[in-house]
């Protein structure tokens, strides 16, 4: 009972301590606020990460960059007037950032994510007069704009490069959670494969999260030992695991052919072995989501943002395709990607965006 | 010293060393402290929204803090809150998105209801093995929340999900629904529900069953005492199950404040939520009592919410927020060791 009234004087002295510190401030920040809202001009973007937050080295730091690179481009600095991010520490903390940044006067807000579909929905409906940029969803709505890519296509350039590539005739893709967005990835890269050569076995595994590396390496070990020697991985962050797996067998035995393909950025620094020279990635499937958030912008500033609009990046408009980093790649297999991006391009060659 | 001075004297003195550290560390990296804190406390009393959101943080917390709690008054650690609050948030959407046309009266009780059958559920296992087989219940739980993470991805994914590719489940019916429209309005549009009401009750709930009734007077006991309590004629095996039971339901019904309020839906996710693991913290700084847990989670929740609010208006960078939180609650938990040195110094003085 005596620390029962211990507690409960101790949470009355909290709250009243955090109240009257609250008040001040509320009048310091009203003043704040003004200054903050008469100067704006700017177009103004920011974006709400998923959980993996701006250095995942892959999604949510491209689209970073993507802003970033808008910012700089239009001298913004980073922050309120200019170009920010917020980072989700978990799932509920969706609908407050974006809703944080619209209520702070950002003309445009972009959740990155499917994960964020929902929440976009929902904020966008409550902030009419702010635009909203949802990528890999497509959200309904006025002020919405949907980024969507045509990841398949990325896959099957990357799919036709690991054909092209494996002696053993057995490579590996390790997707992420198991959802229809990363099945496009899987379905593009095993009709690449089978592009090239109908013969070569695909083995697929999925880690069940984009956050564990760990997962990622266990994966990449069952698979290099079922003597896949490529494997194009979609797994965001947990994906990473398999590039410490590749790099530990390399290094165990630098003979070995040994090949990670890495996704939505180019992962060739992941790939670099201690040595400074040997890498084991072979090439990357680009995802540009820089380049799709940065058009968005653009076309907000100059006044052209389109809601409803679903935008699909692909071959065609340089939304995805292969990493510029080619070292590991030969002349022929170069050669070949370019044939069959020209025939993606014209549509002579459909790729399937379903698992057969 | 007298105690009554002591017991104001010592949580404002550990709530102090906490900011005061807190912001000596964002100094040392080179951040504005005073500004950072000043965004802290804005984030959660600046407007309606930010407040309403609070308590929409805080509503599960108090409802995971109170299963955590009474497994422990019962001598039982349940770590597996987590999973019994995915269980029940999973089973509430369910009901919540099934049986369209009932009346609000039926329907939402029912959705809470599977809920806290749902995470009792989940708690079932764990229970019967430590009561027969002295499983220690610490490995069990915490496996079961991997099971219960997964097992719910693939239900929410197969048998749930709207289809087209989304990942999350339709919304459940307004008739299951805990959100009210005026307190939308009231709060600019926050997502504040009737959960906090429902939290409150449980916590009176707690508070009977424990201290007023005749089987919390004999799960207490047990909790106490295995031996002893045999020894007195009570069924051991009996109270263990019936503890993890309760403990369990808790945790569900806090699922379905995230289910039926929050979010109105259930969504495949990509890990643990954190509402089960803070129960942990708000449990044992509540000191396992009803009153404890709720004021503990007003504390966390409040400080939690409020931290969004620092990387935007601060500049203080989400992980070092992360760290400044730890150290308040850090101090706030060892506020015994602040006792024992207040002793100190006035004993000093005294002499």
């Amino acid at each position: 009972m005596k620390k029962l009234g211990l507690l409960l004087v101790m949470m009355l002295v909290a709250a009243s301590l955090l109240t009257a510190c609250g008040k001040d401030k509320e009048e310091g920040k009203k003043t704040t606020g003004e200054d903050k809202a008469t100067p704006k001009t700017e177009y103004t973007v920011a974006m709400v990460t998923d959980l993996g937050g701006i250095d995942d080295k892959s999604f949510n730091q491209s689209a970073w960059e993507g802003l970033q690179l808008y910012g700089k481009e239009n001298s913004l600095e980073k922050g309120g007037k200019g170009y920010d991010y917020l980072q989700s520490a978990s799932d509920a903390d969706y609908s407050t950032n974006l809703n944080q940044l619209a209520k702070n006067g950002f003309k445009l807000v972009y959740g990155i994510g499917f994960l964020l579909a929902d929440a976009v929905k929902e904020v966008a409906a409550q902030n009419p007069n702010t635009n909203f940029a949802i990528v890999d969803s497509v959200v309904e709505g006025k002020n919405v704009a949907s980024l969507t890519f045509a990841e398949h296509e990325g896959s099957f350039l990357v799919g036709v490069v690991a054909a092209m590539k494996t002696k053993t005739k057995r490579v590996g893709f390790v997707g992420g959670m198991e959802l229809d967005l990363i099945k496009k990835f899987q379905a593009g890269f095993e009709a690449g494969v089978k592009h090239i050569d109908p013969t070569i076995k695909i083995d697929v595994t999925y880690t069940g999260d984009f956050v564990d590396a760990a997962k990622g390496t266990a994966a990449a070990n069952a698979l290099y030992k079922a003597n896949c020697d490529v494997i194009y991985h979609a797994a965001g962050n947990s994906g990473n695991g398999v590039f410490t797996e590749a790099k530990n067998l390399k290094e165990a035995d630098p003979t070995r052919e040994i090949w990670v393909i890495g996704v939505d950025k180019d992962q060739a620094a992941e790939g670099l072995l201690k040595d400074g020279k040997t890498n084991v990635t072979l090439t990357s499937m680009m995802k540009r989501v820089d380049v799709a958030v940065k058009t968005v912008a653009d076309a907000g500033k100059d006044g052209k943002f389109e809601g409803g609009k679903v935008y699909e990046f692909n071959l065609k408009n340089d939304g995805v395709g292969i990493a510029p980093t080619q070292d590991n790649l030969t002349p022929d297999i170069l050669a070949k990607v370019k044939e069959v991006t020209e025939q993606i391009k014209s549509g002579a060659l459909k790729v399937p965006d379903k698992l057969q | 010293m007298n105690s009554t001075l002591k017991s104001i004297l010592v949580p404002i003195v550990a709530i102090l060393l906490g900011f005061l550290v807190g912001g000596i560390i964002m100094i040392l990296c080179g951040y504005d402290a005073i500004l950072g804190y000043q965004s802290l406390f804005n984030g959660i009393f600046s407007n309606s929204y930010f407040m309403g959101e609070s308590i929409v943080k805080i509503t599960p917390l108090i409802l995971s803090g109170l299963a955590v709690a009474f497994a422990f008054r019962t001598g039982l650690f349940n770590i597996g809150v987590e999973g019994q609050f995915i269980v029940g948030w999973t089973a509430a959407v369910y009901v919540g998105t099934h049986f369209e046309g009932l009346s609000k009266v039926v329907h939402l009780p029912l959705a809470i209801l599977a809920a806290a059958v749902g995470g009792a559920l989940w708690a079932l296992l764990p229970g019967i093995l430590k009561a027969y087989l002295r499983v220690h219940e610490v490995v069990v739980t915490i496996m079961m929340n991997y099971i219960a993470l997964h097992v719910t991805n693939w239900f929410i994914q197969e048998k749930m999900a709207a289809g087209g590719g989304t990942n999350t489940s339709e919304r459940v019916f307004q008739t299951a629904s805990l959100s009210w429209k005026q307190f939308s309005d009231w709060t600019a549009f926050s997502r504040l529900h009737w959960g906090i009401l429902v939290a409150l009750i449980a916590a009176l709930i707690y508070w009977f069953i424990l201290e007023k009734s005749k089987v919390g007077y004999e799960l207490r006991s047990v909790g106490f005492n295995h031996h002893a309590s045999q020894y007195a004629g009570m069924n051991v095996s009996k109270n263990i199950i019936l503890a993890m039971l309760i403990s369990g339901a808790f945790a569900g019904v806090a699922g379905a404040m995230e289910g039926l309020g929050t979010f109105q839906y259930a969504a495949v996710k990509g890990g643990f939520t954190g509402v089960g693991f803070t129960g942990i913290a708000t449990a044992f700084i509540g000191a396992n009592t009803a009153l404890g847990v709720v004021l503990a989670s007003f504390l966390f929740g409040g400080l939690q919410f409020g931290s969004l609010n620092m990387p935007y208006n601060s500049q203080v960078p989400t992980e070092l927020v992360a760290v400044v939180i730890a150290l308040i609650i850090y101090f706030i938990a060892s506020n015994y060791s602040i006792r024992t040195l207040l002793d100190k110094i006035f004993t000093k003085g005294a002499k």
